[in-house]
């Protein structure tokens, strides 16, 4: 089972150049074409970058369920935003605008599902060296964003179960009764997992 | 060995543990009691995650009270909820994360996790997400965790209790394997069979301590 599901940053292996390549070579890509699709300001010239983001996703071999698996979640954000840019700056505009969010998520995906969570962390304790300077720990830094990709779907499931109970009591539509289980469980599992931490042996 | 010496352990109101004293050198140790008896507060105690309000806790000749940090190289810790033992997404990187400290070659640290998950049947498993295991796979990816640094001892705190009955068997199998310490708290009791020696807490205090036969027939009627 090798399927992404986008925001919990599941990592697709495969063989494919993409996958080879340096996670810190990939980050500094990233910032580049993120870059570069703010100066790109036609709709044809973004149109390319889209062309571009779906050649590589090509080379990456992850497939199209993979791929719409990054963009799926800022859907309907980037259909609202897609309207009131259109309304507010027209039709050209809004293309623009929308084409520019969907292309850097996209491409963000792209490094997420070819490269390892533990290179990512490798990459990023490298570039934030320089926070030890500061008093700050670059291991900490970078294990905070491993927890946060790791939270995702266990906060998903624990909003699954908080909404399956509110069915079952018949109070689906109170959001009192949402959010309350949900933080004290979010909070619970802050609790555990600080716990485990230190199980393993990381506060030292 | 695990030395507890009139233990108390205080939280907030409660008397959480009231003067247990206890040596348990045995192979297998069984810890059996009802909710709220202190079972899990004694667990804890094992590896630091818990202090002693009075008296003392010694593992492996160290006090747990000045050497935690060393204590929990040497003494692995089990939870109940798998979920919350799982750091990294996918299970391979997860037990590979254990070795950080260890700065080990990289190729050393895939020989070691490809073995222990071998050990554990999740080899087919290694590059997928965690979050997409089942419970009783994610409790098995908890433990690769914990004895891919080769413990001295273990401490589980009912590792069944979210299993089905077939992976409860399977970590019952994989306990009587073990060659470390197995302390296990469990509400499980099929699970200490062929066990060294069962305590049983209730309010705090030991008031059974001997080969489980023995114990377990107390604790049924304890709890009769």
């Amino acid at each position: 089972m090798t399927g992404a599901t986008g925001l919990t940053g599941a990592y697709v292996p495969r063989s494919s150049p993409l996958h080879r390549l340096p996670a810190g070579a990939k980050l500094a890509g990233l910032a580049a074409a993120c870059t570069a699709l703010v100066l790109l300001g036609s709709p044809l010239a973004l149109g390319g970058a889209a062309a571009g983001t779906a050649a590589l996703y090509a080379l990456a071999r992850v497939g199209p369920a993979a791929a719409w698996a990054q963009v799926r979640p800022v859907r309907w954000f980037a259909a609202a935003l897609f309207a009131l840019q259109w309304l507010l700056v027209g039709l050209e505009g809004a293309a623009v605008v929308t084409l520019r969010v969907v292309l850097a998520v996209a491409l963000a995906g792209l490094v997420t599902i070819t490269t390892r969570t533990s290179e990512m962390m490798a990459a990023l304790e490298r570039l934030m060296a320089p926070a030890r300077l500061a008093g700050l720990d670059p291991f900490r830094l970078s294990l905070l964003l491993s927890l946060t990709i790791r939270t995702v779907p266990v906060l998903t499931t624990l909003a699954g179960r908080v909404r399956d109970a509110q069915r079952a009591r018949g109070v689906e539509r109170s959001l009192r009764a949402f959010a309350v289980p949900l933080v004290v469980g979010a909070l619970r599992h802050a609790d555990a997992l600080g716990e485990a931490l230190s199980a393993r042996g990381l506060d030292d | 060995m695990i030395e507890f010496a009139d233990v108390h352990v205080r939280l907030g109101e409660r008397d959480v543990l009231r003067g247990v004293t206890a040596t348990l050198a045995e192979r297998r140790v069984g810890v059996v009691g009802a909710n709220g008896s202190g079972k899990s507060t004694l667990a804890r105690l094992i590896n630091g995650l818990a202090l002693p309000t009075s008296g003392t806790v010694t593992v492996l000749g160290m006090d747990t009270r000045r050497h935690a940090a060393r204590i929990r190289r040497g003494v692995g810790f089990l939870f109940t909820d798998p979920d919350a033992q799982i750091v990294m997404p996918t299970v391979a990187e997860d037990v590979a994360f254990s070795l950080r400290r260890h700065r080990l070659p990289r190729a050393e640290v895939e020989r070691r996790v490809a073995e222990v998950l071998a050990r554990y049947g999740l080899s087919g498993h290694a590059d997928h997400p965690a979050h997409h295991l089942s419970g009783g796979q994610k409790q098995l990816l908890a433990l690769c965790s914990v004895m891919v640094l080769e413990p001295q001892v273990l401490v589980m705190d009912e590792p069944t209790t979210l299993l089905d009955l077939r992976h409860s068997r399977q970590v019952a199998e994989l306990l009587r394997e073990m060659p470390q310490q197995v302390v296990v708290v469990t509400h499980d009791l099929p699970l200490l069979a062929g066990f060294d020696r069962v305590l049983v807490l209730d309010e705090g205090r030991v008031v059974a301590d001997g080969p489980p036969e023995e114990s377990l027939a107390r604790y049924r009627k304890l709890m009769a």
